[in-house]
């Protein structure tokens, strides 16, 4: 999973798509998630970071994150060409 | 010291459907090749930018185009004994043909037209939509003009609904059935005259953008916005700066095959599969064109460079992300100033 790589996101959490001129607002933890896939993170080893440091389980992160996912790429957030639904 | 360039700028209706004139002016008084003297050039008494003595230096009312191009040539003729402009700038649709008819005059007078040439403005017109996409290769909605009421009971054969209404120079109403459409073609056919323009609906985001095309080709500059916030009259009150490969390769694609001569602005719709259509030409500088002196693309500038004959690189770069926001405000304005205008026709 690829985020777009015009995206960019500030520290606040406001991320701005270059292409569409669309801005919106992601939360501290979408952040974090956004920030691990930019660096090239995968799906487990962001899951274990996020479970070691919050006090989630597993199913409930998978839920979440799968939402995030569609709606970034609902939004054109993520690359197009790349599909993959890991976890 | 940087030399001093005399303009003549129309479009000074600062309102809420802007005309370019104060965006324009705001760009050259920006411009750090050369200093202006700026002389509006104003059809109304009330046109904000008369009263805005630090962008326009003196304001000379001229005829409407609806009176001919002897009248406004004779007007002309009179503010060049004063003003001794280098060139004007035109920046109303319903003003270029008039304006672009009198260039080889107002070259006599020495005046300069950055504008496009009469073929390329009639080319691209609302009724030639068809056409021009066919001609240059570019994806257009598909249009119809029409001259009489009657003509829209047949419309059925060549769109479904809904369908964008459009008047000749302004206006676009989108119309969801016959009795719509009719409202709609007597509403801004009564404005603007005839023909009216119905589109073919194309559902998707909308972009527009702005440039400038050197006449032989190339591109001279090129700004892509996003709307962000539209009055009732689709008007952007605020926009942002985008980067779209597409939309600039059609833009560039547009200028090359045209060999576009001075500032336009694309109305384009990118629909759901990512599909460009080009709906709108506009052949001269936008309202929002301060964006482009706001992201590094002094396009005002420019164009002025390229009508006094200087040779001008293209621009390779603006900031992506940079956003305008129009606001209004009120001015406090002598009873005197308006009287001036009025009765003297010129401030």
């Amino acid at each position: 999973m690829k985020i777009n790589k015009n995206i960019a996101i500030s520290e606040t959490g406001l991320l701005f798509h270059p292409g569409s001129g669309e801005s919106y607002s992601v939360n501290p933890i979408g952040v974090e998630i956004i920030n691990r896939m930019k660096q090239g993170s995968s799906f487990d080893e962001i899951a274990a970071e996020i479970l070691a440091k919050y006090n989630t389980d597993r199913a409930t992160f998978e839920k979440d994150y799968h939402d995030f996912i569609r709606l970034m790429k609902e939004n054109g957030l993520l690359e197009e060409k790349d599909h993959e639904t890991e976890g | 010291m940087k030399p001093k360039v005399n303009i003549g700028v129309t479009g000074l209706n600062a309102i809420d459907s802007p005309g370019p004139g104060i965006a324009v002016i705001r760009c050259l008084r920006e411009a750090t090749a050369f200093d202006v003297r700026i002389i509006g050039l104003a059809y109304e008494s009330l046109e904000p930018g008369i009263y805005m003595h630090d962008l326009v230096d003196h304001t000379y009312q001229i005829p409407y185009p609806t009176a001919g191009t002897e009248l406004l040539h004779s007007r002309l003729e009179y503010i060049q004994s004063i003003e001794k402009l280098d060139l004007i700038i035109p920046n109303f649709d319903a003003e270029l043909y008039p304006f672009i008819k009198l260039e080889p005059k107002l070259k006599k007078l020495g005046i300069r037209l950055f504008t496009p040439t009469l073929k390329q403005f009639e080319e691209r017109e609302k009724v030639n939509l068809n056409e021009f996409g066919e001609k240059y290769h570019l994806h257009v909605p598909k249009s119809k003009a029409i001259y009489e009421l009657n003509a829209i009971n047949n419309l059925g054969n060549d769109f479904t609904f809904p369908v964008i209404v459009k008047g000749k120079f302004y206006d676009a109403v989108r119309a969801y059935n016959y009795d719509q459409v009719r409202s709609a073609f007597s509403k801004i056919s009564a404005q603007w005259g005839l023909p009216i323009i119905i589109q073919e609906f194309i559902q998707g985001t909308e972009f527009n953008v702005t440039g400038l095309g050197d006449g032989k080709g190339n591109t001279i500059s090129l700004v892509p916005m996003r709307k962000q916030y539209i009055t009732e009259k689709g008007k952007a009150w605020g926009g942002i700066s985008i980067s779209d490969e597409k939309m600039q390769e059609m833009t560039r694609k547009f200028i090359k095959q045209t060999k576009w001569r001075g500032g336009f602005e694309l109305e384009l719709m990118k629909d759901k599969k990512g599909k460009i259509y080009l709906f709108e030409i506009n052949p001269r500088m936008p309202a929002w064109i301060y964006l482009s002196a706001g992201v590094g693309q002094n396009i005002p500038e420019a164009l002025v460079r390229l009508a006094m004959g200087e040779k001008v690189e293209p621009f390779t770069d603006y900031k992506v992300g940079k956003m305008f926001i129009r606001f209004a405000w009120d001015m406090i304005v002598d009873r005197n100033e308006f009287e001036q205008i009025s009765i003297n026709g010129e401030l």
